[in-house]
């Protein structure tokens, strides 16, 4: 009995409960749902005789309720599977979302893959019905040792270890990996490289048979919880990865996808004075250094980049993204990057950058698509709308994503009517990227800006052709994109003239769009202008519509 | 009475009316809830009364929903076991078996039996949980404490 007291401050919890504290396990403040009034009143009865404290109640939803009232008022939750308003699963994951209570599922139902669903949905026991005492007696131990885990992460987190894995559902080599990225090491183009080589295998590979991951609303939500439950300051990648307890899910799908929140919450607060704030906390997961390599402040500032649009841009992207989660986070991180999402663009340009980029070497696909994400990701982080779902076609991601950028360079480019061809570059910003995350760690960032191309965009498309051939094509001899695309500009051109961007064209390309280090620098400013371009999406944020004012400077 | 007591109990287990979760009910109980098992009975026949209702239903359309039927069986054999009601378990498992077969004789067939089951161990339980009664005060007041 006097175990969880030695469980020192993970039993801290136990101890407020005063009527039980000294009695433990007796005390355990036990909730149980369950619809079958027969099963629950023989459930009461059993925990009243382990010396329990027993609520119980026959719907889901009451249990919710209960629980969110009293957050602190119960230890375990003991829930049936089959349930008539909610699924046994659901409650599941959200009562270990927002109130980390350990669960207990049971079910008459004895089948592998219930079972198996129980456990990767994130129970911490199954019990078989009929439920029998012994098994009930021994609920307490699961309450201990999640706390104890709780208890454990916190102090590893603190001193920045990483061996308690327990309560990861990661494999292994993500607490490593997280364990780099969360300091902060995106930068080094050799961990980048780890990361992207992880999150290809892990993207790609069927080996952890992961499935794709799709940012529902539901996901999104258990997301959202989670990282309410951390504190925006506090929610790194690898606890709320922890929290939300999806199987599946891998820390990277949760840092791109918190970047794109973090932009969404940027959006929101869209006040200069936050501007700091969020961009430390876009760092999030990982350090500041982010921000330092982005220097994103640093060129708002300087007015290359326009901030706003900017943030607009990842707010929109970051929006857009979620509005479009049919497209599995995975594959998204990799293309979304480049698959700035314009909707409307699309439309009109999304055919004719596809064809542009039919001359796309398939090899940009997966591993520069993950390169360029996490170059992007790690320079732009905020910058780069990762999540910008495409609806488009995965099949034309590639495409889209080149289109993306091509668009963007045009729509930068079509205030001028001028630079449309500039959008051909963009084809070339998959080398680009690629060349720059393995060579430049965050030195693309924006510290292009303000290279010279700004000039020569607005030199017209003859001018930037022949960097187009040059920047592009020069990393990776991925210059199959055949130069002659470049004709297409006037294609696009008019086509992203129609874009709806007002974009600053002409700030975001001269970034150093042109300067051979695309880089981010022209993802950036593509995808701002293309997401100004937007317009209002109805994504789940809410943007409606880009602002450049709204973008702190 | 209590030798008559335990007889019709061992006797009820023999006949395989009965399992072992029956004695997991009745070692709950105590001096606060002598009859608990027999709350428990009382409770289960009064709620899966509107089960076993709709399972009727469910099994005089056509075509049979076996899905929904699979569904309600579940409900039902959870009840079941819960309290030891070996037979009436048997016989659910042996209704979703043919559920999943896509068997609607076999489960028209089986669900009689089934309500049978049920219907015989409700009478005996009655017998049984009455018994009890009269056992159980003269038991507390025969014997020394």
């Amino acid at each position: 009995m006097n175990l969880g007291m030695n469980f020192t401050s993970s039993s801290s919890s136990w101890k407020s409960n005063d009527k039980a504290s000294d009695q433990f396990p007796a005390g355990l403040r036990v909730l149980v749902v369950d619809d079958d009034p027969t099963c629950l009143r023989i459930l009461e009865k059993m925990l009243r005789n382990c010396l329990y404290e027993v609520t119980k109640c026959n719907r889901a939803e009451i249990a919710l309720n209960l629980l969110r009232d009293n957050k602190n008022g119960y230890d375990v939750v003991l829930s049936d599977v089959h349930m008539p308003d909610m699924d046994g699963f659901k409650l599941l994951e959200l009562v270990g979302l927002e109130m980390d209570l350990p669960v207990l599922m049971m079910s008459a139902d004895d089948s592998m893959d219930v079972v198996l669903k129980g456990v990767t949905h994130g129970a911490c026991d199954y019990l078989i019905k009929p439920v029998r005492m012994e098994a009930l007696k021994n609920i307490w131990q699961h309450v201990v040792r999640k706390k104890k885990h709780e208890w454990k992460e916190k102090d590893f987190e603190q001193s920045g270890s990483f061996e308690e894995g327990e309560k990861c559902q990661k494999p292994l080599e993500d607490v490593d990996y997280s364990s780099s990225a969360n300091e902060g090491n995106w930068r080094g183009s050799k961990k980048r490289k780890d990361e992207e080589d992880e999150s290809e295998d892990r993207d790609d590979t069927s080996q952890l048979k992961k499935p794709r991951v799709v940012w529902s609303v539901e996901l999104h939500q258990q997301f959202v919880n989670a990282v309410n439950q951390l504190g925006i300051d506090k929610a790194v990648p690898k606890k709320i990865l922890e929290l939300m307890n999806v199987p599946g899910l891998t820390r990277e799908n949760v840092a791109s996808h918190l970047q794109k929140f973090r932009l969404y919450l940027r959006r929101l607060s869209s006040a200069s004075p936050h501007q700091n704030a969020l961009n430390n906390s876009f760092m999030g997961p990982s350090d500041p250094t982010f921000l330092n390599g982005l220097d994103f402040q640093a060129l708002a500032a300087s007015g290359q980049i326009p901030s706003q649009s900017l943030a607009t841009l990842q707010a929109a992207t970051l929006g857009r993204s979620t509005t479009k989660s049919t497209i599995p986070v995975a594959l998204v991180d990799q293309r979304n990057i480049f698959s700035f999402e314009n909707p409307q663009q699309r439309n009109n340009t999304g055919k004719q950058q596809v064809n542009l980029l039919h001359g796309i070497p398939t090899n940009m696909d997966s591993k520069q698509l993950a390169n360029l994400q996490q170059s992007a990701y790690m320079s732009q982080s905020n910058l780069v709308p990762s999540h910008t779902v495409q609806p488009q076609p995965r099949t034309q991601l590639l495409n889209d994503i080149a289109g993306t950028r091509v668009s963007r360079n045009g729509i930068d480019f079509s205030r001028s009517n001028s630079e449309m061809r500039v959008s051909k570059n963009v084809v070339p910003n998959y080398d680009v990227y690629n060349e720059i995350n393995q060579n430049r760690n965050q030195d693309w960032t924006l510290q292009n800006v303000g290279s010279t191309y700004g000039s020569s965009l607005h030199g017209g498309p003859d001018v930037l052709r022949p960097v187009l051939v040059e920047s592009g094509f020069s990393s990776k001899g991925q210059s199959s994109i055949p130069v002659k695309s470049l004709g297409i500009d006037q294609q696009f051109n008019s086509s992203l003239v129609d874009n709806s961007l007002r974009v600053k064209a002409e700030m975001g390309f001269e970034n150093g769009l042109y300067s051979g280090h695309f880089g981010q620098d022209d993802l950036m400013s593509a995808i701002l202008k293309q997401q100004e371009g937007m317009g209002p999406v109805g994504n789940e944020f809410g943007f409606d519509g880009y602002h450049l004012d709204n973008l702190p400077v | 009475m209590q030798k008559q007591l335990a007889k019709m109990k061992q006797s009820l287990f023999d006949q395989g009316y009965l399992d072992e979760q029956f004695i997991q009910l009745e070692d709950l109980q105590d001096d606060a809830n002598p009859n608990f098992v027999e709350e428990v009975v009382t409770l289960y026949y009064r709620d899966s009364v509107r089960l076993v209702q709709n399972i009727e239903q469910a099994l005089e359309k056509n075509p049979l929903d076996f899905s929904k039927l699979e569904g309600y069986m579940h409900q039902f054999k959870g009840s079941s076991s819960s309290f030891g009601a070996k037979k009436v378990k048997t016989e659910c498992t042996q209704f979703r078996e043919y559920c999943r077969a896509g068997n609607a004789e076999g489960c028209k067939r089986t669900f009689q039996e089934l309500k049978k089951e049920y219907a015989t161990l409700k009478k005996k339980l009655e017998v049984y949980f009455q018994l009890a009664r009269q056992a159980g005060p003269v038991e507390k007041a025969c014997r020394p404490k």
